[in-house]
């Protein structure tokens, strides 16, 4: 390739890059700016007297509808709802990949086939069912209804991962493990866990994001005590009196994003070598 | 140990696929026993069933005696040696080893002993630490073997343990695997396509065709006296010449008549030794598949008075080094000739001669043996 073509190539790349990271920085500038800042309009200038104020107040006692406790009680909602849910959903995938893939039994491929429909159904089309079941289990307006939510309505991706990468892994392998001695839960643990890091790994990633990022299930399902921060966030940007505190806004939805972003930067590697690599060698 | 009683089986899929038609085998106890076929025949699947991985449809199957139909595989008392090995891959040779005594509840202290003496036997002590992925193909061999052999079995079952072998590794390992029975004296089903293997290795050769045993017995009978030209044909390397011949007998003595074809001029062969009383009585020749192994269609070097001689035309010849393979047409059938490296080849003309102490005749149109010369 000559000099030129490749200038062009860089010189569009940047253009890219600077396209995709300009509201990332305008966000973090702008949260990190005093509003008297804010107002002489430079939007996409360094802050000259960075404050940590506005994350501090969107944090702990920014409002949201009528409370005025700041995102960090809604953050702590959504852990405890986002962890259990995406080791729930996983570990249930992993068995059902596991059972659709070396436990065949009659039905077993119509089976797999109805949970794939499940990865096409829209958020939508569930609501009202889905809070009648809430409802009549009495797991409405809790915590524990929505990680039901999410478990079931993830088992369709977790089964469907784990189900593609067992399908990798020999029968020969289970068949020895049965001929020395294992059953079901034991091969299980014993032989396929083990060599199921780079899909746990994918399943995990995949499964926070989309349930830590989730808003219309937290709107719909959560009660005021269990609402996701996602929630929240908007809440505390509808939420105004009198000013409209941009730097607080900015703030809370970098606090309300970290967390995926955290997964990434730190598994994001093992995303694609999970997607890419095989179950076994030899 | 335990002799192997399989009577009847019969195996349908659930899509109604009939792999097994009923199959009846029986082996003593300490015998090796080899299926062998094509693939697609259900010796694997039988293999299965014996080791209780698949369901038994119809039939029984008992070991040392005891009926095993719906026992499950850890109860059966057997042990397995996979075409890929199947160790698993997240654990140490040793663990490997030790996986099934453990599940077992294996005192530790026994554990140990055992896999000090199955790593000693098979000279695996120095890979005990390692993954499977850290070893070669025969070293994983190895390891699969000591996994089976830990768990001294009534039963081995092996199932085409060195098909993924290189050709050299292979050849070892099979005098290895016999050499182990011999010690050991374990009752061994042994599933592989290859007839080499299947003529080295067993002492009674079950020969499978699509899901049916055409012929049940020790080697030499399946390479001498093949019931049918399934069986004739699968069987050596290269197979038996199979040659479209006529069959009159005359003066009390069996002729065959082999037709004209291209370049090869007809020509008749007396076949002093087949019984004329195997024959069908009848007065008009008999139609026939003359059934000739190449080690019995040779040369004058290694001939003596007994051969028959004939004169045929050569269309290619192959130097293996120890013999020369020589393809000739005889009755618009392609056959092949062992010959002497040496053997006078002129014009494309060798003076063939055919030892007929050893030849079979079929049936042309059942392909089923009518007869075989006897010394």
């Amino acid at each position: 390739m000559n000099r030129v073509a490749r200038y062009a190539l860089y010189g569009v790349l940047l253009l890219v890059a600077i396209y995709t990271l300009a509201p990332m920085w305008v966000m973090v500038a702008t949260s990190l700016k005093s509003l008297d800042e804010i107002r002489e309009g430079s939007l996409i200038a360094a802050p000259h007297a960075p404050t940590i104020e506005p994350w501090l107040k969107a944090w702990s006692h920014a409002c949201t509808g009528v409370r005025c406790e700041g995102l960090r009680p809604f953050f702590l909602n959504s852990l405890l709802m986002t962890i259990p849910a995406v080791l729930i959903s996983t570990l249930i995938g992993a068995l059902n990949g596991y059972a659709l893939t070396h436990w065949r039994f009659r039905g077993s491929d119509a089976l797999f086939t109805l949970l794939l429909v499940g990865c096409f159904i829209p958020f939508q089309v569930v609501l009202l069912p889905m809070a009648r079941t809430l409802g009549a289990v009495g797991l409405s307006d809790s915590v524990w209804g929505l990680i039901f939510v999410h478990v079931v309505y993830g088992l369709a991706f977790t089964t469907l991962f784990f189900r593609n990468y067992y399908i990798g892994v020999p029968g020969e392998l289970v068949k020895a493990a049965r001929v020395d001695g294992a059953g079901f839960f034991t091969i299980f643990r014993r032989i396929l866990l083990p060599i199921s890091g780079p899909i746990f790994m994918v399943c995990v990633i995949w499964q926070f994001t989309q349930i830590w990022n989730d808003f219309l299930f937290g709107v719909v399902f959560a009660g005021a005590d269990s609402q996701p921060v996602t929630v929240a966030l908007n809440n505390l940007v509808r939420t105004s009196t009198g000013v409209k505190e941009y730097n607080v806004d900015m703030a809370a939805a970098i606090i309300a994003a970290a967390p995926t972003l955290f997964v990434y930067i730190v598994a994001g590697k093992y995303f694609v070598r999970g997607l890419t690599a095989g179950a076994v060698k030899g | 140990m335990a002799s192997l009683v399989i009577r009847n089986i019969r195996k349908t899929f659930p899509n109604g696929v009939e792999v097994l038609k009923g199959i009846n085998l029986d082996i003593a106890d300490g015998e090796f026993l080899i299926l062998v076929g094509g693939s697609g025949c259900g010796k694997s699947t039988l293999l299965n069933m014996i080791a209780g991985l698949e369901t038994v449809t119809e039939g029984e199957i008992a070991i040392g005696g005891k009926r095993v139909n719906d026992l499950p595989p850890k109860d059966r008392d057997i042990a397995m040696v996979f075409q890929s090995y199947a160790l698993y891959p997240s654990m140490s040779v040793r663990e490997n080893i030790a996986f099934g005594l453990s599940l077992r509840k294996v005192p530790k202290a026994e554990q140990d002993a055992t896999i000090a003496r199955v790593a000693k036997l098979l000279q695996i002590e120095a890979l005990l630490d390692r993954r499977p992925a850290q070893l070669s193909g025969g070293q994983r061999q190895r390891v699969a073997m000591g996994r089976a052999l830990a768990r001294e079995p009534q039963i081995f079952l092996f199932d085409e343990p060195l098909s993924n072998l290189d050709a050299k590794l292979r050849v070892e390992m099979r005098s290895e695997i016999k050499l182990l029975h011999k010690r050991l004296g374990i009752t061994t089903v042994y599933v592989t396509h290859d007839q080499i293997e299947a003529m080295t290795l067993g002492d009674k050769i079950a020969v499978m065709k699509e899901g049916v045993v055409q012929q049940f017995g020790p080697p030499d009978d399946i390479y001498n006296r093949p019931v049918n030209t399934f069986v004739a044909g699968f069987m050596g390397s290269p197979p038996m010449n199979l040659i479209p011949a006529t069959v009159v007998v005359e003066a009390g003595v069996a002729v065959a008549r082999v037709e004209e074809h291209g370049k090869q001029a007809a020509f008749t062969l007396p076949l002093r030794h087949i019984a004329v009383s195997d024959l069908p009585p009848s007065a008009a020749p008999i139609e026939v598949l003359l059934g000739v192994r190449p080690e019995h269609m040779t040369d004058a070097l290694r001939a003596d008075t007994s051969h028959e001689r004939i004169t045929v035309h050569v269309d290619i010849t192959e130097l293996t080094g120890a013999d020369t393979l020589a393809f000739v047409t005889l009755g618009g059938e392609r056959c092949v000739c062992r010959l002497h490296p040496s053997a006078p080849i002129r014009d494309h003309l060798i003076e063939l001669a055919v030892d007929t102490r050893s030849v079979a005749l079929f049936d042309r149109a059942t392909g089923r043996a009518i007869a075989f010369s006897s010394r």
